[in-house]
């Protein structure tokens, strides 16, 4: 068990590159604390595989270090990271029963059979598969593939991290849920650092403590289910948590009002002049209907999504999405909506500037 | 519930029936019919019976004729699988030498079976032929004429050099069709070479191999034009397989009625073993099943 550094890190699938876009992920820092349960989180092609091949080893990075608790181990082959990984389509050996491919990877490091009989025993009752230990893992289900992929990762006991790309794929549904919650306790009880690659955010946000966000081949924001949601650091965080996303509108930002194409709403904090491209803002959440106060809003459209409404519409030629608690009137006089202060970010280029309290 | 029965969809079929009846099962009836009969020319028959049966099933001539073809598809499939397996594991995965090799290795594939022959006959003669004549240069007394050891060599070398391609290129295609997780999962597992071989890629190719054994088996077990133009069945009768002793009888001694006994047995044997093959290919991807 180690914390896991990434050093100046950053990776170019190109021999030379030369500008920002060649680079698959972009210089970052970056600590992995151990024991953490972490979610790797972004959209397709944002470079979270290409880091998570980083880590264990099967790429190495063209620029920067990584680090296991102080040991530069950039160069050193996967094998020697003692690193677990779970791929995003299940790998089991085919010719194989499941208790040799439980197996396996102690057998490979030449563990006594007493202790490899134990702990596979351990790990089948955990993934509630002991009454089919011997049957041969060909012709089982994808999701029964995938647990004995991640039985096969928990196994060793001393491992650095378990890394999984998108391990639930190809799971039904439900059996997501399921699988999660076992990835969740098998946490707890062991307190592997465990990194968690995925582009959905239910399923980044319910596992992990800190989640990290990337965008082209950046690291955005790392934080709690929490700060994502509250203080998106990089507009696409506000756009990619949440559902819907945040609404962002261009204002001019002076002091603590904004000012959007004559209209102006009240922040809660104060800023010292910006430059750049200057947004608010607001989540759907934290916006309200109102009869008489706010900005004008042209309601297109309400879907009902059971727990709550969600209200599309625009305003002042923008769209606008909010949230409409169970018991909120949505009637026609209530063309206005007025934004929550203390909940209003304001970005410049993209990124969230910090305001002096008021 | 009932589905209901329609046997007219039968006669769709009609034609094809008609179709294979002209092309194969009426030609393969005048063989049945020389087999059963015995004929002293003016197209007068004698009822023969199984006799032509019972003397091609206790010849010696054929029994050494069909223990020379078991050896010799016995040995070109002990040496084209693994060697196909292992030029396969050695290709380049992608890029330009990918495509090179590939082309390279279809080379020997497209080439007609005669001209085969014809070439290794030249390449292997001691006064013209480049092999034979290196080596008789190197002392080595090589002449696929006379002696027997020889003339098994060149046959074998020359099977082995058509035909471990189409072996190489199906294990490829097995090999290609692995994900690239696998070999990712196998280092993480610290699996060795041996072990990725023995169980990602060994398991990964099985279908295409056994296909590969299953062609190269019947392909060899029935080769007539290679080694017939390279040594004629010779010396003596040392190279002379199953197809070249068939020919020798019904074309050269005019024993028609044991020839087409011999040729519809020949045919059973052929039949049977591809059944076994197959039984035990399809068989082996249901077997684990859970």
């Amino acid at each position: 068990m180690a914390e896991i550094t990434l050093s100046k890190l950053a990776h170019s699938y190109v021999q030379n590159p030369s500008g920002d876009a060649d680079f698959a992920l972009k210089t970052m820092d970056h600590v992995w604390q151990d024991g953490g349960a972490y979610a790797l989180l972004g959209s397709s092609g944002c470079g979270k595989t290409t880091l998570l091949n980083i880590i264990s080893g099967l790429v190495r990075p063209s620029h920067g270090r990584v680090l296991f608790g102080g040991r530069d181990v950039t160069d050193a082959p996967t094998a020697e990271r003692n690193i677990a990984q779970v791929f995003q389509f299940p790998v089991v050996y085919d010719t194989m029963t499941l208790r040799e491919n439980l197996a396996f990877p102690l057998r490979n490091r030449g563990k006594d059979a007493a202790y490899i009989a134990a702990r596979v025993q351990h790990i089948a009752r955990m993934i509630g598969m002991e009454d089919r230990l011997d049957h041969k893992a060909r012709g089982l289900t994808a999701d029964a593939k995938q647990k004995i992929s991640l039985g096969r990762g928990m196994v060793r006991e001393d491992v650095n991290a378990i890394l999984f790309d998108e391990p639930l794929t190809v799971i039904d549904p439900h059996m997501k849920w399921e699988l999660r919650t076992q990835l969740k306790s098998l946490h707890r009880e062991f307190g592997h650092t465990m990194i968690y690659v995925t582009h959905d955010q239910t399923e980044a946000l319910t596992f992990a403590d800190k989640v990290v966000v990337m965008s082209e081949g950046r690291v955005v924001q790392l934080g709690t289910p929490q700060e994502l949601f509250d203080a998106p650091a990089h507009a696409f965080v506000g756009y990619f948590i949440g559902s819907p996303g945040m609404n962002f509108l261009d204002a001019k930002i002076d002091g603590n009002k904004a000012f959007i194409k004559g209209e102006t709403v009240a922040l809660g904090a104060h800023y010292a002049p910006l430059n750049g491209h200057t947004q608010i803002g607001i989540r759907p959440e934290f916006a309200k209907l109102s009869d008489k106060n706010g900005l004008p809003f042209n309601i297109k459209r309400i879907e009902d999504v059971g727990r709550h409404r969600i209200v599309r519409g625009e305003v002042l030629g923008v769209p606008l999405n909010m949230i409409a608690q169970e018991g909120d009137d949505i009637s026609q006089t209530q063309n206005r909506v007025v934004f929550e202060a203390d909940k209003i970010g304001v970005y410049a280029d993209d990124w969230r500037v910090a305001g002096a309290a008021l | 519930m009932e589905k209901t029965q329609n046997n007219k969809a039968w006669f769709l079929v009609l034609p094809v029936l008609v179709l294979v009846a002209f092309s194969a099962v009426i030609p393969l009836m005048t063989v049945v019919n020389y087999s059963v009969q015995d004929t002293f020319g003016n197209n007068e028959f004698f009822w023969e019976g199984v006799g032509w049966f019972e003397e091609m099933i206790t010849s010696d001539r054929l029994h050494d004729a069909l223990g020379r073809q078991l050896m010799f598809s016995a040995i070109i499939l002990a040496i084209e699988i693994p060697l196909g397996i292992f030029i396969a594991l050695n290709m380049p995965k992608k890029g330009f030498w990918a495509s090179f090799c590939l082309v390279l290795m279809s080379l020997p594939l497209l080439i007609p079976f005669n001209v085969v022959g014809t070439i290794w006959q030249i390449f292997g003669r001691v006064d013209i032929g480049l092999l034979g004549h290196t080596l008789a240069a190197l002392g080595i007394d090589y002449n696929y004429t006379n002696d027997p050891f020889d003339a098994w060599a060149t046959v074998i070398v020359m099977d082995v050099w058509h035909w471990t391609s189409l072996v190489a290129l199906l294990a490829y295609a097995g090999l290609q069709s692995i994900p690239e997780a696998y070999y990712q999962a196998a280092k993480i597992d610290q699996a060795g070479r041996l072990a990725v071989f023995r169980y990602i890629e060994l398991p990964k190719m099985q279908g295409v191999l056994l296909i590969a054994i299953l062609l190269r088996f019947m392909d060899s077990f029935m080769i007539y034009t290679e080694p017939f133009v390279v040594t004629g069945g010779g010396p003596g009768n040392t190279t002379t397989f199953l197809s070249i002793d068939l020919v020798k009888m019904a074309i050269g001694q005019f024993d028609l009625g044991p020839a087409a006994a011999f040729s519809l047995m020949y045919f059973l044997v052929i039949l049977l073993i591809s059944w076994v093959f197959y039984t035990v290919m399809t068989n082996l991807d249901k077997r684990d099943g859970v």
